[in-house]
């Protein structure tokens, strides 16, 4: 069975460790404009949000991509293949969750790639905001229970 | 919303029936009545029950679709030029050397259609018979079909200029193309490269890379003109000036003739240039003469409906050579564009199949990094009646924003100089969120779009 990445927003206290570990297990030396993953923060509302690539089951990234650059790996994560990628940039205006971003230093796109199997970020919460869980559901499935607690407070429609 | 994008795309519909996606070794593996090097010993004809024409990325996606969603029935893509299926839109990226020919092979791995029990057979079909559901093939031969998908793209436009048959003048449409430009090409070579459109500035990119000196030609005011508005069009003729390319907007190439060694080419603007190399981008045509007078419905391209149907039954069409539902318009147009491409290949497949699956229509977008300098381009960004536009400029640090709103949805935009999370302008259009408070916050600084993408996800 797969897991998946769970964020609760409301646990969520804004410290940045998930970022920093982000961007540090991906070699990108504690930057974190180049981390998978974001937090969002909602003054007004006192409130912050992580963010990130949820591995969409019929992934537009994967679709649009002109080089066969993005396959799926063991764990269920869209993983880019830095090879093959040619830095077209076509998956980060196809994805409509802009969660596959351009990296101009490798020329390369990047993504969450749920670390293999052992997400950084998960390691550096700790509020438990950012978990990983066991989840057969669909990818659709996984985003709409995700949705449900990122929408900054409001329920996704069905 | 995620119901919506799941309607948007049919993955709604998309239930995986066999195993075949993962192997060869089901017993139930599809085969074709005849393979298709025996038909073209016999001069026979193949029948498949799915036939694809074309091997780009609308009819990969399309038949990989296919399989996913039925196990049994037999595949079949046709592929007029002589390279396994590939995707046109890497070929710049031949040219600048960063992957072989191999890479642009939508599949890198040969057999990996094959283990999908999906046959590729290079021919060009030349005449559809919808009555006896069969194709011809150039040089004898053909096949018929129960379901046939035409995904032909487009080609390449010669505008009426004196010389363009000469050699040393190329389009770059085809892995044949990129090796002719390749061979001339090199560090120092002086190109000419008419149209400054969103492929030209791709080009011109790969170009640049390459060493050449280039001078650009373009008959419009500012570069991109049907990507960009002038504002940021000429931020990035501006930024390619800066990097020493010359930009010669409203000009023409007059002519081209054949000097001592190289090409001579003549412009409006009274000058002329000694050049290697003439690359030609100035526009593209749906790939659909050979359906003249079969009685499919055609405008600038095949026209199909919202599951990808043409005007002839069991017969869809998809991609570059299709004029599809516009999201934006309600009309129908031909985009042009790669997730065009697939989008329509992924539902034409489903709806073939018999899933019912209704397609949204495409959104008309774009990214493009010209020498470094990353723009995108969504929707409506020409504004709408009765809408409202803001606009941030940066000119000193070329960053710009643009974006257009009908109520209080976005409809479109404009970006310069950003990377990080543009893909939630698509998100924003296409979902037609609604912003509420947030059109507010975004009219008055337009680079909150991502936090308002977030907060107004429901
Ligand atoms: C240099 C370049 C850069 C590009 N950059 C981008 C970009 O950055 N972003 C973007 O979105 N788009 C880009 N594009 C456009 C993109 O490549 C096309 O939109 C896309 O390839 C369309 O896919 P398609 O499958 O509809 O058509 P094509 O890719 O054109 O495939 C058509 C296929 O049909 C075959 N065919 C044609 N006629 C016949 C026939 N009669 N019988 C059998 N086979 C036939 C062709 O050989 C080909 O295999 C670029 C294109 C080029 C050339």
């Amino acid at each position: 069975m797969q897991n998946s990445l769970h964020i609760n927003p409301d646990s969520c206290t804004g410290c940045h460790q998930c970022v920093l570990a982000c961007s540090d297990r991906h070699g990108d030396d504690f930057s974190p404009i180049k981390s998978r993953i974001q937090i969002f923060r909602f003054e007004d509302e006192g409130r912050y949000v992580p963010y990130t690539c949820t591995q969409c089951e019929e992934a537009w990234c994967q679709k649009a991509c002109p080089t066969n650059a993005i396959s799926v790996d063991g764990n269920g994560a869209l993983i880019v293949s830095d090879a093959q990628c040619v830095g077209c940039k076509v998956c980060t205006i196809a994805c409509p969750f802009g969660t596959i971003n351009y990296n101009a230093d490798t020329g390369k796109v990047i993504k969450c790639d749920l670390c293999g199997g052992a997400p950084a970020c998960v390691e550096a919460c700790p509020t438990d905001a950012i978990t990983f869980v066991n989840s057969s559901t669909t990818g659709f499935d996984k985003m709409r229970k995700w949705a449900a607690k990122t929408d900054a407070g409001s329920q996704p429609s069905a | 919303m995620f119901g919506f994008l799941k309607r948007l795309f049919g993955f709604a519909d998309n239930k995986q029936t066999g195993s075949t996606q993962t192997g060869s070794s089901s017993t139930s593996e599809p085969k074709l009545s005849l393979s298709p090097s025996d038909s073209e010993k016999r001069g026979d004809q193949i029948h498949a029950e799915y036939v694809i024409v074309g091997a780009g990325p609308a009819a990969v996606c399309a038949a990989e679709t296919l399989r996913k969603n039925d196990a049994e029935g037999t595949i079949l893509m046709l592929a007029a030029e002589d390279a396994p299926p590939y995707s046109r839109m890497a070929i710049p990226y031949v040219l600048t050397g960063l992957i072989s020919e191999e890479g642009t092979y939508l599949r890198g791995d040969d057999d990996s259609l094959g283990k999908k029990a999906i046959s590729v057979h290079h021919a060009k079909a030349i005449a559809l018979d919808p009555n006896s559901k069969s194709l011809s093939f150039e040089g004898g031969g053909g096949c018929s079909y129960n379901k046939l998908l035409i995904a032909t793209g487009a080609s390449p436009i010669k505008p009426p200029v004196e010389g363009l048959d000469l050699p040393g003048v190329h389009h770059c449409w085809t892995l044949a193309d990129a090796r002719a430009i390749a061979d001339k090409a090199g560090e120092g070579a002086e190109i000419i490269l008419m149209g400054a459109g969103f492929i030209g500035c791709i080009i011109l990119e790969a170009l640049v890379s390459r060493g050449a000196k280039l001078t650009v030609v373009e008959a419009e005011d500012t570069m991109v003109p049907r990507m960009m508005n002038t504002v940021a069009g000429n931020m990035i003729k501006l930024w390619c000036q800066n990097k020493g390319i010359t930009i010669n907007t409203s000009t023409r190439v007059t002519g081209v003739s054949q000097g001592t060694g190289q090409l001579d080419v003549a412009m409006d603007n009274g000058t002329s240039k000694s050049v290697d190399l003439v690359v030609v981008a100035t526009g593209v045509k749906p790939n659909i003469a050979f359906l003249d007078g079969v009685g499919i419905d055609m405008d600038e391209g095949i026209l199909v409906n919202d599951m990808l149907e043409t005007s002839i039954s069991d017969v869809f069409a998809a991609g570059d050579c299709a004029q599809g539902p516009d999201f934006a318009t309600n009309g129908n147009s031909v985009h042009a564009i790669q997730p065009t491409a697939t989008d329509h290949g992924h539902f034409a497949a489903l709806n073939m199949v018999g899933n019912k699956a209704s397609y949204q229509g495409s959104l008309n977008m774009n990214v493009l990094d010209t020498v470094g300098l990353i723009s995108t381009s969504f929707g409506q960004w020409q504004g709408v009646e009765g809408g409202e536009n803001v606009e941030l400029i940066d000119v000193d640090n070329f960053r710009y924003t643009y974006l257009t709103f009908d109520g209080d949805c976005l409809v479109g935009a404009l970006t310069l100089g950003r990377s990080n999370n543009v893909g939630v302008m698509r998100g924003l259009i296409q979902s037609r969120i609604k912003l509420g408070g947030w059109k507010d916050k975004l009219l008055e600084d337009p680079n909150r779009l991502a936090e308002a993408y977030i907060a107004c996800r429901q």
